[in-house]
Formats: structure tokens, sequence, C-alpha cells
């Protein structure tokens, strides 16, 4: 088991033609993932490998049976793809683009909320869940099979934690990342939800970053509603007020978004802080020592 | 991307926003002239620095005579102005806004921003003009009006209602109001923005509603569709090593502390900020060179971080992923030759082919130090600097 992507999820690469969705659509093919389709308009009729090409979203789903897109397309038009995907009524949809404007976001976020699809990002480095399928960008080597369920806002970093859980042995049920930018589809509390009735997932890997309070928010939900583990980190103590550090959500503004609150929000809730990004993954072996199957 | 209150204000005017008569100077003269030209005094004299507290700095005046204006507008152009938002450096003000006075009844807050939590647009609102917002919801919360706006379906008489009878305002006075805040908020949408603000919104004797203060932020994500905004970017505001690293491609913000690190991701790159400060030393910037930089990124990397003169050792810290290990240690050590590093430089690598990445660096020849983890990684820099 696993959450939201397993061995039978078809994919279709939105943006298949461009150079980053050629690129990594051929990671993920190697990686075992079943990638059935691509998009680009216009160019309808040709292959990427063995990938058909088709001009529209509709026609990919009706002649494939596609039902999870990975969106590569440049941020102008990402919104757009977003809403063509949701229309098709593909029930996963994951955007890589990053720098797609908030205005745009929160007219795809209201859309979305009268379609049966789930969105992960935009801004992300995709979901992956080990030797079955993985949707994004994340390098797959660093994974194994296992029982962690891994969640964060940032990319390179959740490399990072992944890698680290690896090396202890500590293998992954899924691992999502679900974006750095200030609105976004899947949150935290989507994920933890998620972990929790995965039967294959018995400890919970939570990344944090400052800016917004959705850690704030899934501190509250893990408190009420979550049994398993849960590991906790958070990235930007010393982060300087008002400044965007790279993310366009990782901003503290005022007194909210600080590391600090969040840090504090995950005490409250009895999730097990990591204060030191070097070690945790023996701090995830030691919390999840009871875990292990 | 902010701009100056005088940008904003003619946003306003574009949008049909009742906003106090004046203009932009950039000299004694200009300033005189303008003032002559209003006709009537006082004149408010406003120092343009994309900061907030400017009358707390003595940089917001009230001028009675062309006499007067003369000298305000000498003492505040050029002057280093220092409010509670631009830090101790303070910022040098290059131009001044010369507008109309008022008769003020009363003072108002009023703004529009995005909501992350429920994505929607929220107009906030306040009869405590002229105070932090901040301030108010710290105080007395339940004397913020905040109306949420669907963005799909957009504003609706009734929203305007809501936000007006909030500020308890006279029927005649409400009516404009609404008008206005319909405006302001096609203004918000159509424009990208991800902040307008009026503080303060008056209410004049004369019962007109004017816009003493105008601040707007757009989003930087929106400015390939705002190309005439793009061109308000006012370099003078920003750091200049952020405006170079900005050409390049580079995530880098300035700060206070001495060990240089470049780092590919925002968050990897954070936390190793945070690890630096952990071992007890103090980052002397944020750089994220991107998922997948390349040696080009990283030579110009290192460029922009060695010229802030603070920095006395640099901390690599990569997870290579798509990038591979060995492509980057290769940038690192070609960079390091065309370069020439005056400071020690710290490596840590993890991630694909990061066998071959370190041997690279070892047979470099170079004076790389390379850590086996993270931890390793920020106690060596703290050794370094701390001598």
């Amino acid at each position: 088991m696993s959450i939201f992507v397993d061995k039978n999820t078809r994919v279709l690469v939105q943006g298949i033609t461009g150079r980053e969705g050629q690129f990594h659509a051929r990671q993920c093919i190697e990686y075992g993932t079943n990638v059935v389709a691509g998009v680009t308009p216009g160019k309808g009729g040709l292959t990427m490998d063995d990938v058909p090409v088709f001009n529209t979203v509709r026609e990919a789903v009706n002649k494939t049976g596609a039902n999870c897109s990975m969106i590569f397309v440049p941020p102008a038009f990402a919104a757009d793809a977003i809403m063509e995907a949701a229309d098709a009524d593909i029930n996963l949809i994951i955007s890589i683009t990053e720098g797609i404007p908030v205005m745009d976001m929160l007219r795809v976020k209201h859309f979305l909320a009268s379609k049966s699809s789930r969105l992960i990002g935009p801004n992300c480095p995709g979901i992956i869940t080990p030797g079955q399928c993985k949707v994004g960008i994340m390098p797959g080597p660093i994974h194994l099979e296992g029982n962690v369920g891994v969640v964060s806002r940032s990319g390179t970093l959740t490399y990072e934690v992944v890698d680290q859980l690896t090396k202890q042995g500590l293998g992954q049920s899924t691992c999502i990342g679900i974006g750095g930018d200030p609105v976004n589809g899947t949150d935290f509390i989507d994920c933890l939800a998620a972990f929790e009735d995965d039967p294959a997932t018995k400890g919970i890997v939570m990344i944090g970053e400052i800016g917004g309070s959705a850690e704030e928010e899934a501190c509250t939900f893990i408190a009420e509603h979550v049994s398993k583990p849960v590991v906790g980190f958070v990235a930007g103590l010393t982060a300087p007020p008002g400044r965007r550090m790279g993310h366009a959500g990782a901003i503290v503004s005022g007194d909210s978004g600080t590391a600090q609150a969040k840090i504090d929000a995950m005490r409250r809730a009895d999730v097990h802080i990591c204060a030191d990004l070097g070690t945790l993954g023996k701090f995830c072996s030691r919390v999840f020592a009871g875990n292990k199957d | 991307m902010k701009i100056h209150e005088y940008q904003a204000k003619e946003l306003f005017r574009n949008a049909h926003i009742p906003v106090p008569a004046g203009e932009v100077a950039f000299s004694v003269d200009e300033a005189c002239t303008t003032a002559e030209n209003l006709n009537s005094y006082p004149v408010v004299i406003k120092a343009q620095i994309h900061a907030g507290g400017r009358g707390k700095g003595g940089g917001v005046k009230l001028a009675n005579s062309r006499e007067e204006v003369k000298n305000i507008a000498s003492h505040i152009l050029n002057m280093n102005l220092v409010t509670p938002q631009t830090g101790p450096e303070g910022k040098l003000v290059k131009k001044i806004l010369v507008e109309e006075g008022l008769n003020i009844a009363r003072e108002l807050y009023l703004s529009i921003l995005p909501d992350r939590a429920t994505a929607s647009i929220v107009i906030m609102a306040s009869q405590a003009g002229g105070m932090d917002i901040e301030e108010v919801a710290a105080k007395s919360p339940q004397k913020i009006i905040r109306v949420s706006v669907n963005p799909l379906v957009g504003i609706e008489p009734y929203h305007c209602r809501e936000v007006a009878f909030g500020l308890d305002l006279s029927p005649e006075v409400s009516k404009q109001f609404c008008s206005m805040l319909i405006k302001l908020y096609r203004l918000f949408v159509a424009r990208d923005c991800s902040l307008v603000e009026i503080n303060p919104l008056v209410v004049t004797e004369e019962n007109a509603i004017i816009a003493l203060d105008a601040k707007i932020d757009i989003d930087s994500n929106g400015l390939y569709r705002q190309k005439d905004l793009e061109d308000w970017r006012d370099t003078d505001e920003e750091d200049p090593l952020e405006v170079e690293a900005s050409r390049f491609n580079l995530n880098y913000i300035n700060l206070a502390g001495n060990v240089g690190n470049m780092v590919n991701g925002a968050g990897l790159a954070m936390a190793t900020m945070d690890i630096i400060q952990k071992a007890g030393a103090e980052p002397a910037n944020f750089l994220d060179v991107g998922g997948g930089a390349n040696a080009e990124m990283v030579e110009n990397g290192f460029r922009i971080i060695l010229a802030d003169k603070n920095v006395k050792a640099i901390l690599i810290n990569i997870f290579g992923g798509i990038l591979r290990c060995d492509v980057l240690a290769e940038g690192v050590v070609q960079a390091a030759r065309k370069t020439s590093i005056p400071v020690p430089v710290v490596i840590r690598m993890e991630g694909t082919n990061v066998e071959q990445g370190r041997k690279i660096l070892a047979e470099s020849g170079l004076n790389l130090i390379t850590a086996v983890d993270l931890n390793d990684a920020a106690n060596r820099i703290a050794e370094i600097v701390k001598g």
C-alpha cells in the first residue's frame, strides 16, 4: 500500500515535448512508472520515445486511460494546463512548474473545489511510491521501499531527508513534496490523513519551512487525528523577516510564519521535533524503532 | 516587487481611485514648481522610499509657503532616512512626493491581499487609520473588518456594504467608498498585486474619500504580463549584490554574518543557514543556486558571495539528485580556478555519484576542505571563522 500513486497509476505528461518534460518523463519511465501519454497542443500524433503524444488531455485520457498528470508547461500556461487536466477528470494532477502567478492559483484552487481531481504542487518535486511509481523530478535511486511516509514543502531538503532515512534502512511508503508556493493544492493535512489511513505507513516525517500557517494547522490535525508517530523538522530559523527565501511562500511577515511558531505548534501536538538536520535519519530510527516490521 | 507611493498613486489615478493632487519631484526646484502649481498651501512633502514608517523618521512634512517647501525639500532630498522598517542603516531619499494638503475628518485603514489559507482575496479595513494594522490586530482584533471575496466570482456590492457599514460611514460617503472599493479590487486583480494598502484612507471635511497614502506590492510571478510595471523596479532600493545576483537568476539575500554559503534548493539553503548558526557562526547570505545548477551558476555564485567583504569562509552544501555530484564538483573546480578564491571553502556533497565528486575535488589540487557530513561541515566552518 501507499498513498495517491502506486504501480497501477497511469501517467500522462503535459509538456512532454519540452526540454524538462522530456528529460523527466524519461527518468520516470526508467524508474518503472507507467507513462502512457504525453500532451503538447499541436504535436498530437507524434511520439516521444514510445509514448504517444496528444493535442488535448481529454483525448489522451479517452485513448490511454491516463489517471494522473505531471505538468511541466511554463508558468504562463500552467494554470490553464491544470484546469484542462481537472476538466478531463484526471484523478491526480502534479504541477512541477515554478513561478505561477498567485492570482492564477487562486482561480485554479476554486475551480478545483468543484472537481474530483487532487492537485499536488505547484512548485514541487512531485510524488514517489518507492519501487512502484515516481511522478516527479526527485532522484529515484535514493529511495527505498518501506513504511515511513514523508511530506514536505521543499525539494532538495526532502531528498536530503529521504537519503538519510534510506541510509538508516528506513524505507518510505510514499514521499510527497507539496510545494513552496503560498497557494497550493494538497496540503499537509491531506497527506497526514492519507498516511494515517494507509496500513503500509507506520511513521510520518513532516518537513516544514517558514511562511504561512500550514504547519500550525497540520499540528492541530495531528493532535486530534494522527495516532502514528510523527517526526517534524522546520527550516528557516535564521531567515530574516520580510524577505522571501527562494520559495514564493517562504516569508515571515510580521509575527506570522516564523519557524519558532511552527516548532512550538509541533511541540504542543507531541510531534517528535528534530532540531538537527545532520542527524535526522538517526533521530527517525530511534523514534520509529518500535514501529518497524 | 515593491513600487513607490507615487507610482501606486499613478495606478490609482488611472483607475479613477481618488488621490490628492500632487507630483513626484527629483530636485528642490521641481518640488517648488509642483507646490506653486498646486496653488494652495499647506502642501505635504513625502520621502519616496520602499519602507513604511516614513513619518516617524522625519520623512513626511507639512510646508506652508514656497520658502518652507524649499527648506524642507532640500532637507529631505538626499537625507538618509531611518524608519522602523529600514534598519539602522536607513535609506537614501532620491525623490519626494509633493501633494496638496487636505482637511481630514477621519482616517481609516483599507487593504486587499490574497489569503493563502482560504485561497480567497481578503479585504481588511479598520477605523484606526494611520496605525499599523499588525498593532491593531494585536491590541484590538475585533476592530478589524475582514471580508473574503471568491476570486472566481469577484467583488459584489454586498462585500462593499459590509466594509462600509463596518467603518461606520455616512450614506453619502459610503456610496463613494463602495464605488472606490470595486475599482480597487479590480486594480488588485488586473495588476497581479500581492498587496494593496491605503493607510490612511481619509474622509475629508468636505465628505470626500481620498487615498492619502498608497502601497502596492506586485507578485513577481505575474510580472511577465505587467511589462509596464517591470520598468518601475527601483534597483536603488535593493541591495546591490542582490540586484547583481538576480541578473544571473540566482536567489541571493545578503545577511549580516561572515559565512558565505551556496546551496541547491531553497529549503536546503534555509536549513544550511540554520546549521551554520547552530554551530556558532553567522550566515553571510542565503544563496539558492537552484535544483538544476550548472558550472556557470556556481561560478557566478562564488563571485557574488566574495563581493561581500565580510565573508571569511564559504560553505557549499549540495545534494546531488538529477544534478550529479561529479558534474557539480567539476563546476566547483572550474569556478575556483577561474575566480581565485581568497577564503577557505568547505564542501559537503551527498547524493548521486558522490564518490566520483569527492575524488574530483580531492585531485583538483585546490585547497578545498571536504566535509564528511552536514554537522562536520558546519563545525569546520565555525572553527575557521572563529580563528
